[in-house]
Parts: structure tokens; C-alpha cells; sequence
């Protein structure tokens, strides 16, 4: 069994030079942990508790560790102070495109690079890759001029596309393809499965925890997009989430965190629901990519 | 598809059908970098050498004068330095900080994977709604960071509003987002490093921290050569940390190149000194890129 094997599985493979280790190591081992949990923990905490304080009670010197009257205030005032729902309506419109797009481009951009002859392939492969090299904070201003030119500002298609091809999953994807037992895909063409049927009845099946990894990664980046929406949004109703939370901010600032950090929590719930449901495919995925690659 | 090709000519024609259905499915994506990834490199060149505001309707060619007035502007030096500053620290103290907390986690410890998922959780949060979270908890007066700085006996500096504390908070929020993601690829950079290699370097009488020099270290150069990549590249997307946190400020002090050419493009309008700033970021890219080939060819042929 190979090494991304064992990080797929997840089981916890320790290390050989550490089985053997000490009471003392493995106690340094244990402080660690636990001080990093709480240098994560302590300010989602922190958010947490603001969230459902008083006003006065957020500014009382010295603060409290517990809200003293838990209050839901905060969250109706959140909701009342910025469009939310609205956010949230376009955070998921602008994200399940985007990703679908991604996704849909990845499979069938890596099913023609690993199964399909074609004259100086690896010179179209080397030109998807390049892409990665480009970073899209420097495509900004030449994008918003040909978004504009589409008449595509502030609407959705101006937010998705620009972002709708992909390298990285494409690549990811590629090499997830490439390993497929070749006879399996042999004996479907044989048996006069056309491509289509061939990559939806065979390939897929047989790549779906790398095509998982890569639609997560790919949700996490659509969702959690900045600059771009900025960018190209101008009005409150087509806002994505990120870019309301900082408005939220902006407007309601140092007078009201208690507002602040529960429209935060709006935003951090949602993903930490869905990270702790599927982290495995997210985590493993991603050192299994790092590895191998 | 279904029939076999008797003769040369039908799969010549079988070849050609392949060669077609390739460039169909590739099409879209191939068309999309076109416009999107590769057109923006060539007019962002064009750009550089122009004088435009978004508004006229005609773009004067200005030669290289874009480039004289970006390269003479002394804050635009100030701005290199504090991206210098900002990606040396950040990534270096991701770095450093992921390695010692891997190696200490590296261990059959319990609920490690439950602390490995915690401590990663900051790494699918949006940068915006980090920075926010942040922005509260440096507020110098009612803040987190206050209270724990009061237990013992320190006053919080007004963080956000100093120009001398105000990276320091940008590269706190940057190593608190992203460190988990470093402890995750060290810990499978880890788990890769062959058991044998432990017991022969055990035989041949090296102690622990011999080991860890000999032995684990130049292991885990591939993934750390990997995270400093990968880390690069998250410094270029931490403008929303820095956009929320400290919006390039105060006085400038956390504007990086990134920043500058957003803020010049769309705050000042000037396309053609956002221009010069694309392409410089473009070659710095470009360099890193070209190191980063030198480094995998060395590691193919050594390794």
C-alpha cells in the first residue's frame, strides 16, 4: 500500500521514529496541542461569546469570559442592519456555479489529457499549467475592462466566469485518471461504451474521492472569494457574503461588536458545519496532493 | 466507436475523431484562460505604456513614463519593502512554527486528529471574516488581546492604528489563518520518511537530535520546499486580511504590491501605473516560477 493510500484511509500512521517515544516527548507533545487549539479556539470563542453580550456588557473594562444575559439580540440587529438573507442568496448562486463550472471543466479537460490522443498533448497540458503561474490579483484591472465591455458588471456571470477555468483540479484530476487500472476503461470501450459512458459510468465512479477533494477545495474558494465580487459588485443586493461581512463592519465598526461578530457568525457557522461533516476529504486530500505532487 | 477498424484508412479517420472530441472538451476551458489568465498579461504590458483613467476614449502611448513615475515614487519603495517584509515573515514564521508544532504532534497522541481538524478550520474561513473577528480582537481598548496582555501586566498597543504595530497584526492574522494548513502537509511529509532510514541511523549510534538533522529534516525538504511555494502564493490572496484589517494603512505602512495595484486601479484610476505594477508582479512571478523549476529538475537528477 502506498503512502497516499494510507493518508486517504486515514488511519493514523505514526511515524516510526516516534513509536519508540518518551513520557517527556510525548508530554511536550500534549502542551502543544493543547496551546494550539487554544490560540485557534480563543478568538472563535471570544466571537462567540460578544455575539450573544450586551452592548454594555462588551464595553465594561474588564470584559467578561461569559455573557452574563445571553441575549439574541445581536443577531436580530445583524440581520436588520445588512441585506443577510440577500448575501446568502448570492454566496450560494455565485458558489454552486462556480464550482459546477470548475468541476464540470476539470473532468472533462483531464478526461481528454488522459485518455484521448491528440498531436503535442503535453504542449496543451503545458499551457493549462502555466495558468497556475498567473495569479489572479494581477488580472484585475484587464478583467473588469473586458467584464465591463460583456456588460457584465455587477451581475452574477460577471462574478463567476472570469474565475470558471481551472488548472489546479484539472491537473489534480489528471493524475487521479492516469492511475485507473487501464483495462477497466480497455474492457468499457470494448464493450462499446462510447467516451460519454465511459467517463460517466467507469471513470468517474473509480475517481470520486479525488473529484470529492477537488469540489471542496473549489467550494472553499468560491465561498470565501474577496477581491473579484469587490471588484465587480456595486450595489448592496449583489454582495456576497465576505464582501457584506466587511461592509457590516465598516458601517457598524467600534460602536456595536456585539452586531459585528454575530453577522461573523453568520459567515463561520455555515462553513465550520460543513468542514467538520467532510474535513477528512478536505485535510487528507490535501496533504495526499502535497506528497504526491 | 463500437466497430473495429479493418483498415489503415478508418483509423486514421478514428484518430482524427479523437483528435476533435480532444479539442472540444478542452475548448472551454483553453478559451476561458485565453481571456481571463492570458489576454490580461498582454494588456496589462499595453497598459504600462499608456495614460488612461478608465473614462477617456482615447489611451496616449507615454512610453515609459508610467515606469519612471512608479519607479521615482519613494512610497513605492517603502511598498516593496513592506511586501518583502510581509512574505518573508509571514511565510518564514508559517513555516517555522508548522515544522515544531508537526514534529511535536508527530505522535501517537489521542484526539490528534481532532486537534489537526481544529487547527486547520481557520484555513476554509473567509480571510474578510477573519479579518474582521481580528479587527475586534485588537481593538486596544475592549479587545482579546488587551485582556490576556493585562494578565500580565502590559498595556495593548493600539494595534491597527500604529504604523509601527500595524504589520506585525496583518502577519499575526496571516500565521493564525494558515498555520494549520503547514501542520497538515508536515505531518503527511512526515509519515512519508521510510522507517528504515530511523533504524539504520539507530545503528549506526545517532542520538535523537542527530536523527532529527540527519534523517527528518532533509525528509521533509520536498513538502517544505512545497509549503514556502504554496505559501507564496497565499500571501498574494491575503488582500482581503489586509483589505478588512488595516485597508493598506495607517499611513501606508501595510500597503503591499498587491494592495497597490488594486489601489491604483480602482481608488486612484490610473490603469497605466497599475499597469507597471502587474507586469513587476508578473516577473517576480515569473523568477519564482523559474527557481522553483531549477529546484525540481536538481531534486530529479539527485534524487
Amino acid at each position: 500500500m502506498t503512502l497516499s493510500d494510507d493518508i486517504l484511509l486515514s488511519r493514523p500512521v505514526e511515524s516510526a521514529e516516534l513509536r519508540r517515544a518518551t513520557p517527556r516527548w510525548r508530554l511536550a507533545g500534549y502542551a502543544a496541542m493543547i496551546l494550539a487549539v487554544l490560540v485557534v479556539g480563543l478568538p472563535v470563542y471570544w466571537t462567540l461569546i460578544a455575539a450573544f453580550k450586551e452592548s454594555r456588557e462588551i464595553y465594561s473594562i474588564p470584559p467578561s469570559w461569559l455573557p452574563l444575559r445571553p441575549t439574541f439580540a445581536n443577531f436580530a440587529a445583524a440581520w436588520e442592519a445588512a441585506p443577510f438573507g440577500r448575501y446568502y442568496l448570492n454566496s450560494f448562486i455565485t458558489t454552486f456555479f462556480g464550482v459546477a463550472a470548475e468541476v464540470t471543466l476539470a473532468v472533462l479537460s483531464a478526461y481528454a489529457l488522459a485518455f484521448l490522443r491528440f498531436p503535442r498533448k503535453d504542449l496543451v497540458f503545458l499551457l493549462l499549467l502555466a495558468a497556475l503561474m498567473v495569479p489572479v490579483e494581477i488580472t484585475i484591472v484587464p478583467n473588469y475592462l473586458t467584464i465591463a465591455r460583456l456588460g457584465w458588471i455587477n451581475s452574477y456571470a460577471g462574478i463567476i466566469v472570469p474565475g470558471a477555468a481551472i488548472a489546479y483540479g484539472t491537473f489534480l484530476l489528471r493524475q487521479a485518471f492516469l492511475v485507473l487500472p487501464y483495462e477497466v476503461i480497455e474492457a468499457a470501450r470494448v464493450d462499446g461504451a462510447g467516451h460519454m459512458r465511459t467517463l460517466l459510468s467507469v471513470v468517474i465512479p473509480i475517481a470520486q474521492p479525488a473529484l470529492v477533494t477537488m469540489g471542496l477545495l473549489s467550494l472553499v474558494a468560491k465561498w470565501n472569494d474577496f477581491l473579484w465580487p469587490l471588484i465587480v459588485t456595486n450595489t448592496s443586493d449583489m454582495r456576497t457574503l465576505p464582501i457584506g461581512i466587511y461592509w457590516l463592519r465598516n458601517s457598524e465598526g467600534v460602536i456595536n461588536w456585539g452586531v459585528v461578530m454575530a453577522g461573523s457568525l453568520f459567515l463561520i457557522i455555515p462553513v465550520m458545519i460543513v468542514f467538520l461533516w467532510v474535513q477528512r476529504y478536505i485535510v487528507d486530500g490535501i496533504a495526499a496532493g502535497a506528497v504526491k505532487g | 466507436m463500437a466497430s473495429i477498424p479493418q483498415r489503415a484508412g478508418s483509423v486514421t479517420q478514428r484518430e482524427r475523431r479523437e483528435w476533435l472530441l480532444f479539442a472540444l472538451l478542452l475548448a472551454p476551458n483553453l478559451l476561458l484562460f485565453g481571456v481571463f489568465t492570458y489576454w490580461p498579461l498582454l494588456y496589462n504590458a499595453y497598459l504600462s505604456v499608456v495614460r488612461w483613467d478608465f473614462l477617456r476614449p482615447t489611451k496616449p502611448f507615454v512610453g515609459l513614463a508610467n515606469y519612471a513615475s512608479v519607479f521615482t515614487d519613494r512610497q513605492f519603495w517603502a511598498i516593496v519593502l513592506n511586501t518583502a517584509t510581509f512574505t518573508v515573515c509571514s511565510v518564514g514564521l508559517t513555516l517555522l512554527l508548522g515544522l515544531a508544532l508537526a514534529l511535536l504532534i508527530n505522535q501517537p497522541l489521542r484526539y490528534r486528529n481532532a486537534a489537526r481538524a481544529v487547527l486547520f478550520s481557520p484555513v476554509v474561513m473567509s480571510g474578510a471574516v477573519v479579518a474582521v473577528v481580528w479587527s475586534y480582537i485588537f481593538d486596544p481598548r475592549y479587545g482579546l488581546l488587551d485582556q490576556l496582555l493585562g494578565f500580565v501586566g502590559l498595556n495593548s498597543p493600539d494595534w491597527l492604528n500604529d504604523p509601527r504595530w500595524a504589520m506585525l497584526a496583518v502577519i499575526i492574522v496571516y500565521v493564525w489563518k494558515n498555520l494549520g494548513y503547514a501542520v497538515v502537509i508536515y505531518l503527511a511529509g512526515l509519515q512519508g520518511i521510510p522507517r528504515e532510514l530511523y533504524d539504520a541511523a539507530r545503528v549506526d549510534g545517532a542520538g535523537p537530535w542527530a536523527r532529527l538533522r540527519h534523517v527528518t529534516l532533509p525528509g521533509l525538504s520536498p513538502v517544505a520546499f512545497f509549503l514556502s511555494v504554496t505559501s507564496l502564493l497565499a500571501t498574494f490572496q491575503s488582500f482581503d486580511i489586509i483589505k478588512v484589517l488595516t485597508d493598506g494603512g495607517p499611513a501606508g505602512a501595510t500597503t503591499t504590491l498587491i494592495f497597490h495595484l488594486y489601489e491604483l486601479g480602482f481608488v486612484a484610476y490610473n490603469a497605466g501605473e497599475a499597469g507597471v505594477v502587474a507586469v513587476v508582479l508578473f516577473g517576480i512571478m515569473l523568477v519564482l516560477t523559474l527557481i522553483q523549476l531549477r529546484y525540481l529538475e536538481r531534486r530529479v537528477s539527485y534524487g
